[in-house]
């Protein structure tokens, strides 16, 4: 082996060496592309000094390197290294050699040897560390080899006991990754007696670690301990005591490991017993790591107390009592027993009387405590999260928030009780922190009621002038019970005054009531005649129907009467006619009513019964109806794509869950008639020159069609990669029409060889891309041009065409098998909502800004993806990408976008409206690329190591309704 | 043993004139020079005749270190330096040199102009005594003379409030001042890192007390005066100037921009203005919040609170004003208390502690009647709420402390008695540490055990490291032999071969020697090697030699073996070693005599 390699080198260096001396042409071609390794070698003979050499490598450290000359170049590093006598190069080759070691497709084995004799030589410190961290990689790279391993094992070792602090953190850290890997050695019992032996020295020996006189060594050793006990399934008590006692290290850094130490192990036995000391008591492993990490949200360092208190947010497991008890706090005052403000609160609300506050004694001293019991060291979990929320980070309130939050969603009862520590947390003097425990909140209001004083405290949040906490706390209002009708008087009381303050909440506050009143129908049911102010006897005034906060009571009334079919007869006329009104203007806000007489149950009862069940068969059975379809060109197919279109749009219409599917169904399947209806032309049977009209019809076709696919790929969310490759394939098929179009329109051949090739290579991306998906595709196109590739391949591009339009025209229709769940993606700009008649009138030359505000629905990615395109009057366009903290994310698959754009043009003479619309940013590199998340993992796997396809297709999807504003740019004044 | 001495002149068992001497290493330092709000007479100062009867404190005291600017911490200061006599250094941080001074010729001004006192010190004197004052950093070590040094820690409680640590060689005193636990409006919690003091000397005003979240307290606060502006009412919140005014300040503030409130907010001029400008300079001071965002807006900038006019008193709709003094007794408050008393949708809000007597004290009582001067009643019909907003730690927030900091002894002062006496015993039971609070003019004295630092060569040093097995072995301590050299009031430990060039000393050596008789036929040089090889099976792990000179060398143990001249089957043995190989030696001849009495050396013996 060695000696190909050096053969290889050699090769590689007597290449480059020859150019200068033999000015041959031919030879310079073939060096067309130079091996890296050569140069290198080159410029490091040049370097005179270490500096010079140093300069080199780093400037060569910043070019990737082809698997196949890393070898290479790891023996001209290694060379230089041995020659080289200044510890900074000598480092910086150590280092390069890892980066190497962990190129792509390079097998690291062949160097061990070398890094491992280095390693003997070396003197420096600094460099040994680096050659450590080397070898890891080395080690990483190779984790099949147990030989090497052991080998690597051995070093790290023998380099522990050196003195420079680097020097034993990387030997633990190698000790930390590579250990781990002797799990599977360990299972099986009989042979490995040794290596398990091995396995138990290095944690002794990492443990030994535990009290090395160094912190950073300290920290490296818990680190690696860690690291190792993730894979490994050893009890040893002695751990747990050295890790407790790590707790109180002097250094923030060994505490914070510590913590994650104790996490670690409580994660791995959390039902294993151990001793309290100084009792004879027992409890669980995970109850007593909860105490000790709760004791370190005090911690002098607010880095551990943010760990710590992330941390307690993940430990699940532990017992109850041990949970209440984080939020336990005794008050005293003069060693006498007091309330504290919540129980106060409690106890007024309990006892009817309403919250008084005014004397002074209010919160007088209850009964003496006797000195003996009162704690003031919390001992265990007492009050952490107490601590948490009242620190002075904001950084740990928040982790603390966010684990109270996580705890709260596994056990309803501690929701209860931490109640009253959010809604504390809305007085926080940091937006994020009252936003994040808003949110929380929110997450965890299914377990909770809130109580009367309690909302109060909730709602008096509302006047915030901060948009971002207004919305978060209506979306927590939507979700919040209540218990008395007062409350949700309060409520909407609360609300209104809201809305009149401020405007714009208008959309926010109205969805906020439709919850309200969807929730708690008896509640609302009293309070009927109060909101709409009836009268028994007397008739009032009808109110006015373009008020605001009149729409918001009644959509509040509304949605309590769906589900409260006593409650329409409380209404008087007006509010019968209103209601016709509102479920016409704003349906999403209005449920239908089943309303007695007026004839209006009908239209809406029906509808109303439409379960998604019966809409998602009626889906289905459209599908397998024009499954039938054969043959692109078979009779009444047309017919039956048209009416399955229509008939799947007025579905997606009425049924809102299924509106991603029916659309999506309905543009594949329109696709599909597009494509229908070009190849049924008898234009193919004419003659060239004669066609030249029919074939306009046809190019608008394929181009709609390929629009049309990257709609469907990119619009549309919770695809799996079966449809994926269905969306390809028609665009494949789309491209295939292109070709044969230009092929008959075009003179010339050499565009024709250029597209057929493209083409080809199409093809064969496609089936790159869909492999795994090819079986399903049978006697689809691509199945069929599958087969003939050999022949396509080889024939000339005029034949091609031909056998492209036999297949086109013979290939069926692919069914469309439907994924779970499809969401399109939606845009709606609700501000500005184009209605002003008043122009922004601004300087020329001069920018206004406009204010956008607008939600997103089922877009994945929208920092990335979605831009605000304005177009003016005189077809100029911009793009604008909005900065990616202007995307707000109110609730799961929903996004907010806030923006300003800027706006500029030279002088009008009158106003005139531009257009603003929201686009969807797609590329075809990208999304196979980042398509890896989730749904689509099964086919970016395969391509994870090719080169990208094809030439990115870039464009742009616009995906909302456009918005007119009216702008006036005035002439500057001179 | 060294000892360390604690005398409070003042706040011994007391809250009041804080003012403790420390004697620590030689050096003696005053921490705070207060005086005492309840007093009008000689008690209201220290005896500082404790220290001396007559003539200056200079010679006496090397360094005088005052830990924040309420007069209870200060206010003694000019009296001690210009009255007295003081001459030395005054430690204190930035806001407190910058604040200190108007506070204290406030105080000034009250006392004579007001009261109309004599005897006591005058502006010069103010000025002339902050001319000694030598600003502090926070985590600024300050060396005051070779051996003190001095180091700043925050302890929050008012702006440029600081805990101090006190050291000289190893032994070192904390000294908390006034400090809070828990983060406000505008201060952050005290922070110590574990600096292990010999002692802690902590202030214990909330002894026996464990609060209630800041929180909710706000929260209640805020509702109060939202609830009553909505009303369309005037709120009156009487306040002292510095401090606690900050924060209500910073906290209405915010919350007027949070809930887009547009009633005004009015300030009492004069001091507090004066007091805010400073609070804008010393930004570093505040809190996280207001130090993140002072880029944007310093939030003591209020956009919503602006000066208060005598006139505006009388303007119509709902406002919000802060007025001096706090417990409505004087001033401007008790003005503004008057005009708005009459109308029940007006409120009062007393932030703070009200003495007996003032009207603070009587309407907190639920009094509704106030007699005035010159015999008017008044009724009182406005809403009267009471907020606690105190800058004190805890009993929690002390015992957080003293985990922080892990002090060796504890030592409370600023305290009653009986609430110190509850947290001494706590403190005893949970960290197991003593504690002491001494009264007014009683010494505690803790002995320390300090730590003689000893330079070591590093040849020494390596050599030893490169003796002893692998790192690390923390558990087992590690003997090692050199040479201490006490030179000139320094400490050196050096190889022994190093001490003796040094010294220009001849090297020794001490060997002991003995005779052990045997019986052996064998001869001489046989014998030998028998001893040698047995010696060899049994001492492994230790060189062993045949020399050829006719001994055998153990390490540095010589055997020799000689016959005597009458009987050539007694063999003398001849085993000599240094002293430094004593213990080896016990342990060698044990296994020797087990080689002379083994069978199996008779047994051979008799064989041949």
């Amino acid at each position: 082996m060695a000696a190909h390699l050096k053969k290889r080198v050699y090769e590689e260096f007597s290449r480059v060496v020859q150019i200068p001396q033999e000015e041959a042409p031919a030879k310079k071609l073939r060096l067309s592309k130079p091996s890296k390794s050569a140069a290198l070698h080159i410029d490091l003979c040049k370097a005179t000094n270490s500096t010079d050499a140093l300069q080199y490598l780093l400037h060569f450290a910043r070019k990737p390197v082809e698997v196949e000359s890393v070898e290479g170049v790891v023996r001209i590093l290694l060379e230089h290294y041995y020659k080289e006598t200044d510890n900074s190069v000598r480092l910086k080759i150590a280092s390069l050699l890892g980066l190497l070691s962990k190129t792509q497709g390079f097998s690291p084995d062949c160097i061990v040897d070398d890094a491992i004799n280095t390693l003997n030589n070396e003197k420096s410190h600094q460099v040994l560390a680096q050659l450590l961290d080397t070898l890891l990689v080395i080690g990483t790279q190779l984790p099949e080899s147990p030989t090497v391993r052991q080998r690597l094992i051995e070093m790290a070792c023998k380099h522990l006991s050196d003195t420079y602090f680097g020097v034993r953190n990387k030997c633990l850290k190698l000790l930390g990754c590579l250990g781990m890997a002797d799990t599977p050695l360990t299972k099986d019992n009989d042979g490995p007696g040794a290596s398990l032996g091995g396995v138990r020295d290095i944690q002794s020996i990492i443990s030994d670690f535990f009290g090395d006189q160094d912190p950073r060594v300290r920290t490296a050793a818990i680190k690696a301990m860690v690291g190792h006990r993730r894979h490994l399934v050893f009890l040893c008590v002695c751990v747990c005591v050295q890790a407790c006692r790590l707790l109180s290290d002097d250094y923030e850094q060994v505490r914070s490991a510590a913590v994650q130490m104790v996490w670690v192990l409580s994660q791995l036995y959390p039902e294993s017993i151990v001793p309290i000391p100084s009792s004879n008591e027992e409890i669980r492993l995970v109850d007593d790591a909860f105490g000790k990490i709760s004791h370190m949200v005090s911690d002098g360092s607010w880095m551990v107390r943010v760990q710590a208190a992330k941390t307690l947010g993940s430990m699940l497991q532990v017992s109850h009592h041990f949970l209440e008890q984080t939020l336990d706090k005794k008050l005293m005052s003069d060693l006498r027993r007091k309330r504290t403000a919540h129980e106060r609160a409690k106890e007024l609300f309990t006892s009817g009387e309403f919250s008084s506050g005014r004397k002074w004694a209010d919160d007088a001293p209850k009964e003496k405590l006797d000195t003996n019991t009162v704690n003031l060291i919390a001992s265990g979990a007492c009050g952490a999260f107490v601590h948490g929320l009242e620190d002075e980070m904001f950084e740990v309130r928040i982790a603390a928030v966010e684990a109270l939050s996580q705890l709260a969603r596994s056990s309803a009862s501690f929701a209860e009780k931490c109640l009253d520590f959010l809604v504390d947390m809305f007085n926080d003097e940091i937006e994020e922190v009252r936003l994040q425990s808003i949110h929380v909140l929110r997450e965890i209001s299914t377990h909770i009621t809130l109580r009367e004083d309690q909302l109060d405290t909730v709602l008096a949040v509302l006047e915030d002038s901060s948009r971002d906490i207004r919305e978060a706390l209506h979306e927590l209002i939507c979700y919040t019970n209540v218990s008395t009708k007062e409350c949700i008087q309060l409520a909407l009381l609360e609300l209104l005054k809201n809305l009149n303050k401020y405007p714009t909440d208008r959309n926010s506050v109205w969805k906020c009531l439709k919850f309200l009143g969807s929730r708690h129908p008896t509640l609302v049911l009293p309070l009927v005649p109060e909101l709409l102010s009836t009268h028994p006897y007397f008739d009032t005034p009808e109110p006015d129907m373009d008020d605001p906060a009149y729409i918001a009571v009644l959509v509040l009334v509304f949605n309590a009467a769906k589900s409260c079919p006593t409650m329409p007869a409380l209404f008087s006329d007006h509010t019968f006619r209103h209601y016709a009104y509102l479920r016409d203007s704003l349906s999403h806000l209005v449920p239908p009513l089943r309303l007695p007489g007026n004839g209006l149950d009908l239209v809406d009862s029906r509808c109303g019964s439409g379960s998604v069940e019966s809409a998602q068969l009626f889906l289905q059975q459209s599908l397998n109806r024009v499954s039938t379809i054969q043959n692109l060109e078979a009779p009444g197919a047309q017919d039956l794509l048209n009416f399955t279109i229509r008939d799947l749009q007025r579905l997606g219409e009425l049924q809102t869950e299924l509106a991603g599917a029916a659309d999506f169904c309905a543009t594949y399947l329109r696709c599909q008639l597009l494509l229908m209806k070009a190849l049924q032309e008898k234009l193919w049977n004419m003659a060239v020159p004669l066609c030249l009209k029919q074939n306009v019809t046809a190019t608008a076709a394929a181009q709609q069609i390929l629009e049309e696919t990257y709609k469907l790929e990119f619009l549309y969310s919770g695809l799996e990669s079966r449809q994926v490759a269905t969306i390809h394939h028609v665009r494949l098929q789309a491209k295939a029409l292109q070709l044969i179009l230009t092929a008959r329109t075009r003179q010339g051949l050499d565009p024709l060889i250029s597209s057929c090739e493209k083409f080809l290579q199409d093809i064969e991306s496609f089936q790159r891309l869909f492999v795994a998906e090819l079986p399903h595709l049978q006697d689809s196109f691509v199945d069929k041009l599958l087969e003939l590739m050999p022949r396509l391949s080889s024939c000339k591009p005029v034949e091609m065409v031909k056998i492209l339009l036999a297949t086109l025209r013979l290939s069926g229709l692919l069914q469309l098998r439907l994924p779970e769940q499809i969401h399109r993606a939606t845009a709606t700009i609700i501000e500005p909502t184009g209605e002003s008649d008043n122009p922004l009138r601004f300087t020329t030359g001069l920018v206004v800004a406009l204010d956008i505000d607008a939600t997103l629905e089922h877009v994945q990615d929208p920092q990335n993806t979605v831009k605000v395109q304005v177009l003016y009057p005189d077809g100029q366009s911009h793009v604008i990408h909005p900065k990616p903290s202007d995307f707000r994310k109110p609730g799961p698959d929903r996004h907010r976008l806030i923006t300003q754009v800027y706006l500029s043009h030279t002088a009008w003479t009158e106003p005139s409206q531009i257009e603003v619309r929201l686009l969807l940013a797609y590329s075809s590199s990208s999304t196979s690329l980042s398509s890896s998340s989730a749904s689509k993992l099964g086919w970016s796997d395969s391509i994870d190591s090719l080169p990208p396809p094809e030439a990115a297709v870039e464009g742009t999807i616009p995906f909302s309704k456009p918005v007119k504003v009216y702008i006036m740019p005035k002439p500057a004044r001179r | 043993m060294p000892e360390i001495k604690v005398t409070p002149l003042g706040a011994g068992q007391d809250v009041g004139r804080s003012c403790i001497l420390v004697s620590i290493g030689g050096k003696n330092i005053m921490l705070d020079c207060g005086m005492h709000m309840g007093y009008n007479d000689d008690r209201r100062f220290p005896d500082f005749s404790y220290i001396t009867q007559n003539g200056r404190l200079t010679e006496f005291l090397d360094c005088v270190i005052i830990s924040h600017f309420h007069l209870d911490h200060c206010g003694a200061l000019p009296f001690m330096s210009e009255m007295v006599g003081y001459d030395g250094p005054i430690y204190m941080t930035h806001p407190t040199k910058a604040i200190c001074p108007i506070l204290l010729e406030d105080f000034r001004k009250i006392t004579v102009d007001k009261k109309g006192e004599t005897n006591f010190f005058t502006s010069q004197m103010i000025k002339d005594c902050m001319k000694k004052v030598v600003p502090l950093n926070l985590h600024q070590t300050v060396q005051v003379d070779d051996e003190l040094e001095i180091k700043a820690y925050y302890a929050g409680h008012v702006l440029g409030a600081a805990m101090v640590q006190i050291k000289v060689g190893s032994e070192s005193v904390v000294y908390t001042g006034d400090y809070n636990m828990t983060p406000d409006r505008h201060l952050g919690a005290a922070w110590i890192d574990k600096c292990r003091p010999d002692i802690l000397i902590s202030e214990s005003t909330y002894a026996t007390t464990i609060r209630d979240s800041k929180r909710c307290r706000e929260r209640d606060f805020l509702k109060k005066v939202h609830e009553s502006i909505e009303r369309g009412g005037k709120v009156l919140i009487p306040v002292f100037a510095l401090g606690r005014a900050q924060e209500l300040c910073i906290l209405l503030e915010t919350f007027w921009e949070r809930m887009n409130l547009k009633a005004p907010i009015y300030f009492s001029t004069g001091l507090t203005e004066k007091a805010n400008h400073y609070y804008k300079l010393f930004i570093t001071w505040t809190n996280q919040k207001i130090r993140k965002t002072f880029v944007q807006r310093n939030m003591f900038e209020f956009k919503h609170i602006k000066a208060f006019d005598r006139s505006y008193a009388d303007n119509p709709g709902p406002m919000v004003v802060f007025a001096t003094p706090g417990m409505l007794h004087a001033g401007q408050s008790l003005q503004i208390f008057k005009k708005w008393a009459g109308n029940e949708k007006n409120m009062v809000i007393m932030p703070g502690y009200c003495v007996q007597g003032t009207i603070g004290h009587k309407i907190l009582n639920g009094q509704r009647k106030l007699e005035m001067e010159g015999r008017s009643t008044l009724d009182v019909k406005l809403q009267v709420e009471y907020m606690s907003f105190s800058a004190h730690a805890d009993a929690k927030g002390i015992m957080q402390l003293i985990r922080m900091a892990e002090p060796r002894n504890m030592l409370l002062v600023h305290g009653e008695a009986v609430k110190m006496e509850f947290l001494k015993g706590k403190i005893e039971q949970e960290f197991s540490i003593d504690c002491h609070m001494p009264a007014n003019g009683e010494t505690a004295t803790v002995t320390t055990n300090p730590s003689v630092p000893v330079d070591i060569s590093l040849n020494l040093l390596k050599r030893e490291m490169a003796l002893g097995g692998p790192l690390p072995d923390p558990k087992k301590p590690r003997t090692m032999h050199g040479t201490l050299i006490m030179k000139e009031n320094s400490l050196k430990l050096v190889s022994s071969e190093q001490a003796l060039k040094e010294l220009g000393l001849n090297e020794h050596q001490l060997r002991f020697t003995c005779r052990v008789q045997l019986q052996d036929p064998h001869s001489d040089p046989d014998t030998l090697n028998r001893i040698y090889t047995h010696l060899k099976s049994v001492l492994k792990g230790y060189t062993i030699q045949h020399l050829p000179d006719g001994t055998v060398m153990v390490e540095s143990i010589v055997i020799k073996v000689s016959s005597s001249a009458e009987d050539t089957s007694t063999k003398v043995l001849l085993l000599s070693w240094s002293y430094q190989d004593d213990v080896f030696f016990c342990f060698f001849f044990v296994s020797f005599l087990s080689l002379i009495f083994s069978k199996q050396w008779l047994r051979d013996s008799i064989d041949s």
